[in-house]
This record gives structure tokens, sequence and C-alpha cells, in this order.
């Protein structure tokens, strides 16, 4: 069915398709509708799920953990600082190998305080051992959601999931999104949770108990290969949704016009959506230029994005994000992966948009390839400052 | 009387207004009692530290022309207690809402309770999270709506009052935005008693709290604390079923004979460098 829905909206019918048991959230901005939406579902009846209400994004995250390892689906919702909260249980739940999905609403970190998009909490979260994923659009968020948890509980995988989802630009948005009809066919294709670890009179387990150094590395290891696993299974997930449900958003990166592309700009998130816009025009005055999405953040694509870069010559990468005392995170991490792949000869400049909410608009997005024309390999440098430029 | 003319631009940072509460709402009450407390104190402004959590109250701290913080969710008190073991000739006043106050910074509100340590917390209880919309608080009274209790809140409230003694306070008190002169008085003697003085202001959030529970204007709210107010005295000869849905106010506790911490810390600093 074509609906127009708020970004919330299409996260929380996402979440409804997939039924889950337990769902506990605390309120912050700009992720609260989300988690409206699925108590208001719950008290309409519309979805059967233990809606829980705590005091601290602490506590939600920390009643998803120990109803996961009880065995069933659980989902809960944060932004900003209610994640860096969360952090530490992330760790737990990842080191637990629990499949927890959880939407992140993408917004600024304190101080100062800022509500506004963008994704520098995503990235304080980066090594907790959660999958990152990132959508584009309400579109994409709505499909991903019902992907993560079919990613999360795969039984090579075991880990979180972390859907981000940016702050207002989608979460306060509307547009049209094509929810899926029958929840028959989501079953189909996420059958129901069955966990061989979890919380069980009949047969005792116990989490998270001391790990020795004995046996801690192994722990971490098998969570780190586990990780390299799921690039497969996240691929799978995107293949089957698109043979059932007919939506594709790409599996763990996606390009656009990158065929015949010198120039390739690398961003995440809904700025995609901005960065196209602006390569078609681009594309007119006759720049070869494409887009390439990281959708996957964590774990992060290397192969994809090296056979995707093969022939181009120069790269901008785009973040809502800085490394203080280093530079851009993602395109240090784009760096790397062509150092190690013997492309390092790529220039590769790093750009820093949009931090707190500033706008990203198509012309930043012209000047900025005007000016990436003129700059080799620069990192971390700020674009749109009001004064400091 | 409340003097006509206060000057209250004398503590105002003009700067940042106006401010971000809905028309209506009872935070700039509070505030402009706070401002008319502390000006009867006669403390110089450079010598008083406001410090705050998240949420619509803990945007107070922005306003005022004071040595002011604002911090992460109901951290408050933490922070201040960093403030006050520093320097403790600081007038240190923690703003918390109910949230942030007892929900996701109850831990610290207990343990600044339990130490008695030299900070006034005023907590504006709306009843709700207004700044997100509106879901159940912890002080949300039963059977109560919220966006997150539909039909009605099950789960008992904290009385901050009860909580507060409980936990070792020695100065608590209740008053509401409406009772502005009482209010002001309160906040005076809160800011005079040496010690962990916590005042629970009763507020009104008819956009978030009161539009669910048949309150939509804040007039309606405003009578709902002239009217379910009771003054201690009175509640004395008041049944139960009488006081059911009412809420104390009053000075409930000012004890003079525990110890202060911070000033603790500093005899047993000083006892230590002479041995």
């Amino acid at each position: 069915m074509r609906q127009v829905l708020e970004g919330s909206m299409a996260v929380s019918d996402g979440v409804r398709m997939v039924e889950p048991h337990v769902i506990s959230a605390y309120p912050i901005t700009p992720q609260t509708h989300i988690v409206e939406h699925l108590s208001k579902m719950v008290a309409d009846g519309n979805l059967k799920s233990e809606f829980i209400m705590v005091e601290s994004e602490h506590s939600a995250a920390s009643v998803v953990l120990g109803a996961s390892a009880c065995g069933v689906r659980t989902y809960t919702a944060t932004a900003s600082q209610g994640l860096i909260y969360m952090e530490e249980v992330i760790y737990n739940i990842a080191g637990m190998r629990l499949p927890v999905v959880l939407t992140v609403a993408n917004r600024a970190l304190s101080a100062p305080i800022n509500i506004w998009n963008d994704m520098q909490d995503a990235m304080a979260i980066r090594d907790t051992g959660a999958i990152m994923l990132v959508a584009e659009n309400n579109q994409e968020a709505y499909d991903m959601h019902i992907q993560a948890f079919k990613i999360a509980e795969n039984p090579d995988v075991m880990l979180p999931v972390v859907v981000n989802v940016d702050g207002f630009v989608l979460t306060h948005t509307f547009e049209i999104v094509e929810t899926i009809d029958s929840i028959e066919k989501v079953r189909e294709y996420l059958p129901p949770l069955d966990m061989k670890y979890k919380l069980d009179v009949d047969n005792p387990y116990s989490f998270g108990t001391l790990g020795e150094p004995s046996v801690y590395m192994e722990s971490r290891y098998n969570l780190y290969n586990a990780m390299n696993l799921s690039k497969k299974v996240i691929v799978e997930a995107a293949r089957e949704f698109k043979n059932m449900f007919g939506k594709f958003h790409g599996a763990l990166i996606d390009t656009y016009k990158m065929d015949d592309a010198n120039t390739v700009i690398i961003a995440m998130g809904s700025v995609i959506g901005t960065i196209k816009d602006a390569v078609d025009e681009l594309r007119e005055s006759g720049k070869k230029i494409g887009v390439l999405k990281i959708r996957s953040f964590r774990p992060f694509p290397e192969d994809e994005i090296v056979s995707a870069l093969r022939n181009v010559e120069n790269i901008i990468v785009m973040e809502k994000a800085v490394s203080p005392g280093k530079g851009g995170i993602l395109s240090v991490e784009i760096r790397d992966t062509l150092y190690k792949n013997k492309m390092a000869s790529i220039n590769v400049n790093g750009y820093i948009l949009g931090l707190g909410g500033r706008d990203i608009t198509p012309k930043n997005i012209y000047d900025l390839v005007v000016r990436a024309e003129r700059e080799e390999n620069v990192d971390g440098k700020f674009i749109g400052l009001r004064r400091l430029e | 009387m409340i003097k006509t003319k206060f000057d209250y631009d004398k503590y105002l940072r003009k700067n940042t207004l106006p401010h971000i509460w809905c028309p209506g709402c009872g935070d700039g009450i509070i505030l402009k009692a706070l401002l008319r407390a502390i000006d009867k104190c006669e403390y110089p402004k450079d010598d008083v530290v406001v410090a705050s959590g998240i949420g619509c109250a803990s945007r107070l701290p922005g306003y005022v022309d004071f040595n002011t913080i604002h911090t992460t969710h109901g951290r408050a008190l933490t922070f201040a207690t960093g403030i006050k073991m520093f320097k403790p000739r600081l007038k240190v006043i923690a703003i918390s809402g109910d949230g942030d106050a007892l929900a996701i910074g109850g831990n610290h509100f207990i343990h600044a309770a339990r130490r008695n340590i030299d900070i006034t917390m005023i907590i504006f209880n709306n009843y709700t999270y207004g700044m997100t919309g509106g879901q159940y608080s912890p002080t949300q009274p039963l059977g109560t709506y919220s966006t997150t209790t539909s039909f009605g809140s099950i789960e008992q409230p904290f009385d901050a009052c009860n909580l507060a003694q409980a936990a070792g306070a020695t100065w608590v008190g209740r008053s509401t935005s409406y009772h502005a002169v009482q209010l002001e008085k309160f906040i005076v003697s809160a800011l005079k008693h040496t010690g962990f003085s916590v005042l629970e202001v009763i507020t009104n959030c008819h956009i978030s709290f009161g539009r669910r529970n048949k309150m939509k204007s804040p007039v309606e709210m405003v009578k709902y604390q002239k009217e379910k107010a009771i003054p201690i005295r009175s509640a004395e000869n008041m049944s139960d079923e009488e006081l059911a849905g009412r809420f104390k106010t009053g000075i409930f506790l000012e004890n003079t004979d525990k110890p202060e911490f911070s000033s603790e810390y500093r005899k047993m600093a000083e006892t230590l460098k002479t041995k």
C-alpha cells in the first residue's frame, strides 16, 4: 500500500510488521515519535508486544537485553545522548550475542546541546560490535528495519543491529512509502526467532559471566568473526527482500551513475538524496561523477568499495561526523581500504559538513566538487563554517 | 505583596530571550520567583551557580545571568556536587524537572540527599515529559493519561518530598507555580538553609499533560493547583478520603542538626593535615 508517512511512522510501521515481543524506550528528540507510534499500536491492539516504559535509556537497553536473553524478539530506539548513555549496554548486548534491533534517529552530541541531525552519535558506538546500517530515505528506513531483524537473528550472526535514520531530515518529514500489506509474507521472510542459547529453566545457560584472560579473547574473536560473516547475510537479506517485496536499496553499498565516473562522492544517510540530485545536475555540465552510498558502515564493506572504485581518480567523502585530532572517520576508513588494496594513488578529499543540523544544499555540493578538483588528499576540512573559513 | 517594579532585567541574559517555554507554562513564574528570592538573599551574582540537566525546566540556566551550566539528562546534581565540593563558598542551585530529577537522575537525587550536601534543588514537577511531547513520568498521578499511558497510568508515582526526606535531605518543601508569593518565600528559606534542600514546585504543562487530562488551558491547570494544594496544617485534620487526589504544600522539614557534607569534608582534610 502506498502511504504518505513520516519517517518515524515508517520506522514504527516496519517494526510492527516483524511483531517484536518486547519494546522498551525512553523519550528523546528526535526519536520519540517512533516509540510513541509503537506505544499507540500496542494500546490500540494492533501490535501484540510488551511495551515497557523505563526511567532512562540505560534501562531501556537493559530491558531489551534481558528480554532478548530469554529468546524473544526485541526492539528499542534512541538518539544522541540517549545512545551514548546506552553504549555500556550495547557492548553487553553484542558481547552476549543478542539480536536486538535498535533505531537511532541520528542527532548531534552535547555540548552545546543541539537536537538537530548529524552522525556523531552513531560514530560514538562504532566499535561496540553492533552492525550499523544507514537508511537514505523513509522507504529504505521501512524496509531496512525488516531486514535488520533478519540479519540480527541469523544464527551465524547473532549481533545487535543499529539502524541509523537521520533525525528530523527523515524522522520528521513525510514521504511516500510503499508498505507491505501481508504480515504473513513478512513472517515468511522472517521466521519466528529460535535462539540456540537463551535463558531457559529447562536448559539453563549463563550470560555475561566473568570471562577470564583464558577465554575473553576468544569470545571477542568470535564476535569479530560473526561481524565479518554478517556481510554475506546482509547481502542475502537485501536480495531476498527484493525477491519477495520488490524493493532494493543496495546491500552493503549502493552506487549511482558510477559506470563511467572518474569522480565519486561517498557518503551515507539522507544526504545521499541531495547528492544524487546534485550529481544529475553536474552530469549535465559534462562532469563524470557518481555516488557511492555506504549502507552498512559496520561491517565495513571493503571488497565492495574496492571493486566500485577500481577506475576512479578522485573521491570526495562527505561526512556529518568528525574525529577531533585526526579528521574524518569515514574518510580515514576509505583511505585505509584503498591503501590496503594498492589503490593509494586515488585522490581522497574528506570534508566535514552538516554538523548539528547545518543544512547541506546542492550548492554546497557543487562548490565541494569544484573545490575538490584543486585539492589533494585533504581531510577533516570543515565546509560551510560561518566565520572561520 | 510582590513588588511590582522588581527589576528582572538585572538577572536575565536578555540576548537569550525569548525563552522556549510555551505561552501559559508555569516555568516562567518559578524563574521569576527564583530571581526575586536570590535578590532578597542579596547574593552577589558571581557567587551563584545554577546547574541543570535536560528538559523544559533545565533550560532555565541559559536565561539567568549567574554562573550557569546546562548538562546531561538527569545529572544536574552530580555537576552541582563537583562545583560545591571545589568551591564551597558558592551558592549552588540545581534545576531539574520531574523526569530529570526522579527518573533518569533518581540515583543522584537520593545520594545528594543522603550526603546532605549544601545544594538547593528546585524540581519543576509538571507530571510529564513536556519537551518530548508528553510521555509518562515518575510523578504522573495514578490514572492520568500521557502518550505512553493511553489507558491511564497504573504505576505508583513518586512523592518527591517524601523521597527527599526518606533519603536524608534536611530542608524539604512543596509549593506551586500558582502560589507565587509562597514560592518566593520557600525559595528564600531553601537557599538560606545549609544542607541539601529540595523544593518541589507543582507547575503546569497544559500542552503535554493538561490536554490529555481535561485541563487543556493554563487557566484550568492553575485552578487545579489552587484547588488541589492543601497546606500542611489544614491537611492534618483531613481524612484520607478528603486528601485523595490532592497534594500538601508547605515546608515539611527543616533540620539544621545534621552535618553538611562539603564542610565535613573540609574538616576531615584539616584533621589529616595536622596529623
